[in-house]
């Protein structure tokens, strides 16, 4: 089954088995994980979806899309060039991205 | 000092009236938030959503858009490829959040009375929730067409997720779609019914298309835009009937001007109303919603209200103004949980707004005024859109609209909210971008 784990600026972990293929944002609500707040409900127009992907899946991930690349300039919470990614953006399952490790950051708003 | 106020405010009153704290009427973005900054702001009072619809509180914005695409049986990709449209509402909160966050959700009933006097909500399931902080966050409904014929099956509204799950199911048969009114919604849905493989005729009374919202031009260029992509928009023109079929369902749609266009599927997205009629009962002011200060307060200190039902003095709008955006729904909530809690500002913050439809990403940033003056910069051609249309007040910047440009977007929301002067000279010379300009602006001054 696919899994994202979300580790949250405190330390917490969670992780959520998926039964379908679903983006990182749109789990995360459904999961009640703290952290991603998804206001313009997965449009690329908000960037409160941002998330950090661990290292070791960064080269599963499909390419940057423009809207992405400019929203994430604008980020709460500081950008990473390497990490920073929109959650509403990534699919996890179904698209050879079976698991991914994400860290939720301080601020989204 | 506020929350402390508040705190103490509700556990003497709960010595007395049994559960007291805040209560908020409607479920929807502006409620959820209200709930949730009340929490984040520190309130530790008894927090109560009362919601009319059933399960979890979703949003809105997707029912019109990813929800209508395509859906494979196992709720994965949709048929364009795009990734992860799945079947299921997209929650504002998740089930846990509810009990982490100690806020009380009651879904399936609506609040029938208020009694002002006695600080107490009655439901119609005869429940009485007593308050010290009432907010209303009901939300608008869609405004019925009083069209002959209107209430024949296959003609919808889109507001809710019950709506869109019918509207979605009933693309997967539809062959000749008629939408009355080309406002987002009627828009989106048209769109999306387009990529669904239907027929889509799009009729509007008024000369062109989003017109409440957007500069002429604009309202102009979609017009082209959205006949380019293969929607026949009937402007000028509005809905005079609905027929039906032997079937009994509706078959054909008579326009204003005569023409009858074949529909096995009707969306009527021609406004909402407020929700406002349980607060007049109330005794409160309703004017095109319910009356708030600036600090989102009414005539009754104890009552508030955000979100698509409130009527506030808007200082971008230049007067009193309703705003139907997420926008404004979670900005009012958050500043809404603010005063609550004792802090004494005025609510402000810059309105924008985004819509959808198809290839066409719309942003906008503030409002924009019939007698703007306007600048065209970038891309226009219909084909590859990439523009920014933007608004000019006495020569200044007041309000930006674009089309596949979210930097633009971003940048104009930083620039107006910053009150950051742009001239129209500026915007006007080779070379010029929001972006730059915003940078610029902001660059700390270079050490000579
Ligand atoms: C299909 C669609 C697409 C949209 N797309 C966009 C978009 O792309 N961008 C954007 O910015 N905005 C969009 N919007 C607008 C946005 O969703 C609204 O502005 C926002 O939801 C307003 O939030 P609200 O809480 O004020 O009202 P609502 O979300 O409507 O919530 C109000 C709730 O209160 C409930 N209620 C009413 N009376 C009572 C009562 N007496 N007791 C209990 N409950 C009651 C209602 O049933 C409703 O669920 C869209 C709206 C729709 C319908
Ligand atoms: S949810 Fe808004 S950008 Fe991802």
């Amino acid at each position: 089954m696919p899994t994202i784990t979300y580790h949250q600026p405190g330390g917490d972990t969670q992780v959520i088995e998926l039964e379908k293929p679903d983006r990182i944002m749109q789990a995360a609500l459904k999961n009640s994980v703290p952290g991603i707040v998804g206001e313009c409900g997965g449009q690329a127009m908000c960037a409160t979806c941002h998330v950090y992907v661990r290292e070791e899946y960064l080269d599963a991930l499909p390419e940057i899309g423009d809207d992405e690349e400019e929203m994430l300039e604008v980020t709460a919470s500081e950008r990473d060039e390497r990490r920073s990614r929109l959650g509403c953006q990534i699919e996890v399952g179904g698209s050879g991205l079976e698991a991914i490790e994400v860290d939720v950051p301080e601020e989204q708003v | 000092m506020g929350a402390q106020q508040t705190q103490n405010q509700s556990s003497s009153a709960a010595a007395d009236q049994g559960t007291r704290g805040v209560v908020i009427i409607g479920g929807g973005q502006a409620g959820l938030q209200a709930a949730a900054s009340l929490r984040s702001e520190g309130f530790t009072g008894q927090v109560t959503i009362v919601a009319e619809e059933p399960g979890l509180p979703y949003q809105r914005p997707p029912l019109s858009k990813d929800y209508l695409k395509a859906r494979l049986t196992d709720g994965s990709d949709g048929a364009d490829g795009s990734a992860g449209t799945s079947a299921s509402p997209l929650p504002l909160r998740g089930e846990a959040f509810f009990a982490e966050q100690d806020i009380e959700l009651r879904t399936g009933t609506v609040a029938t009375s208020v009694d002002r006097q006695a600080k107490t909500v009655t439901l119609a399931d005869g429940t009485v929730l007593g308050y010290d902080s009432l907010v209303f966050a009901t939300g608008a409904r869609n405004r019925e067409l009083p069209t002959p014929g209107i209430d024949l099956p296959g003609i919808h509204g889109l507001r809710t997720l019950a709506d869109a799950e019918q509207l979605g199911a009933a693309l997967d048969t539809a062959k000749n779609v008629v939408v009355v009114g080309a406002g987002f919604i009627g828009l989106e849905f048209a769109t999306a019914a387009l990529a669904r493989g239907c027929q889509v005729t799009v009729l509007e009374f008024a000369p062109r298309p989003m017109g409440r919202a957007l500069t002429p031009l604009l309202g102009d260029w979609f017009a082209g835009a959205h006949r380019d992509l293969g929607i026949d928009l009937r402007l000028n023109e509005g809905i005079a009937s609905f027929e039906a079929g032997d079937d009994g369902r509706v078959a054909l749609a008579v326009s204003t001007t005569g023409d009858r266009y074949p529909a096995d599927l009707v969306v009527a997205g021609v406004g909402v109303q407020p929700n406002d009629q349980l607060a007049a009962a109330t005794g409160l002011e309703t004017a095109n919603g319910i009356v708030v200060d600036a600090r989102l307060r009414t005539v009754d200190p104890d009552i508030y209200a955000i979100g698509d039902c409130a009527a506030f003095p808007c200082v971008h709008a230049g007067g009193p103004f309703r705003l139907e955006s997420v926008q404004n729904a979670t900005d009012q909530a958050r500043h809404v949980a603010k005063v609550i809690l004792g802090a004494d500002e005025t609510y402000e913050d810059l309105p924008w707004f985004w819509s959808t439809q198809g290839p066409f990403r719309l942003q906008m940033a503030n409002i924009v005024r019939a007698d703007d003056e306007t600048v065209v910069v970038g891309d226009a051609d219909p084909a590859h859109p990439k523009f920014s249309v933007l608004c000019f007040r006495d020569g200044i910047l007041a309000a930006v609209e674009s089309v596949n440009m979210p930097s633009d977007h971003l940048s104009a929301r930083k620039i107006l909210a910053a009150g950051l002067e742009i001239t129209r000279e500026e915007a006007l010379s080779a070379g010029f971008s929001l972006r730059a300009a915003y940078k610029e602006r902001t660059q700390p001054a270079a050490v000579v």
